[in-house]
């Protein structure tokens, strides 16, 4: 399947679903500075790629799936619960560019201005996500043309 | 003045990068989008004007770690899931520990 954008997906999400995203958003942003403040940076940049909203944005996907099925009449499905699993090995690939990401901030900051180095960062965590995306994709395809059975 | 600002910046970029999730189709690579840089980008630039770039850093070099430790929490995710039918609010919340002892470990072994 091509990447695309479905924009009717955002009429799924209701209003207090947007407010609890920036709340918790800008909590986690709270928080880890707090931290970093208090016990120093090396304990407070773990916390930069902690999954502060990951469980709520997991919840989501699993009932607005839910409920696509119970508007076709189906009650009880696993679907959901599959797509937050889906979610959830996007969000691990992410992770894992985040790695490129942070070394890129780290050996980059002392010697170059910030903004430049935060933007080459964040243009390497996309390629890194994407290419590991495909990569996965591929040994998917590549197993299943072998006859095997993709993992459940 | 500047907890504002990083409240009102976290939480705004944080939404950006949800929304970019909730409309980007196959679901496997929206969820990329779950683990941007969202929170890092807002900390990391507010340390660098209060703190300096020698504390920006060393935050930088932490997060390598504490990244290390959510891809082993979306494994976990996706394990219990994917394969143990546990649903999604149980399994992210409990995975979370997870995080913490991995990122503890990691902290104890390679930054203490």
């Amino acid at each position: 399947m091509l990447i695309h954008v479905k924009l009717s997906a955002l009429r799924r999400t209701k209003a207090h679903e947007y407010l609890v995203r920036f709340l918790l958003g800008g909590a986690a942003c709270l928080a880890t500075g707090w931290i970093a403040q208090q016990y120093g940076p090396v304990i407070g940049g773990l916390f930069l790629a902690f999954p502060a909203i990951f469980p709520a944005s997991a919840t989501l996907v699993e009932h607005h799936e839910r409920e696509k099925k119970a508007r076709a009449g189906i009650t009880r499905t696993s679907r959901g619960r599959l797509s937050a699993a889906l979610d959830a090995r996007g969000a691990s690939m992410g992770a894992l560019a985040l790695i490129a990401f942070a070394i890129t901030v780290w050996k980059g900051l002392p010697g170059h201005q910030v903004a430049a180095v935060l933007m080459a960062a964040l243009a390497l965590w996309t390629a890194v996500a994407i290419t590991t995306w495909r990569l996965r994709r591929l040994h998917t395809r590549y197993w299943t043309r072998q006859g095997s059975k993709p993992l459940r | 003045m500047q907890w504002v600002i990083r409240f009102f910046a976290g939480g705004a970029i944080i939404s950006l990068f949800a929304t970019l999730s909730d409309v980007l189709k196959p679901k496997g690579f929206a969820g990329l989008f779950a683990a941007a840089p969202s929170v890092a980008l807002v900390t990391l630039a507010l340390t660098f004007v209060n703190e300096g770039k020698e504390f920006a850093s060393i935050e930088a070099r932490s997060m390598i770690f504490g990244a290390l430790a959510s891809v082993i929490y979306g494994i976990v995710c996706v394990y219990l899931m994917g394969v143990r039918r546990t649903k999604a609010s149980p399994a992210a919340l409990g995975g979370l520990a997870v995080w913490g002892l991995v990122a503890w470990s990691l902290w104890a072994i390679f930054l203490k």
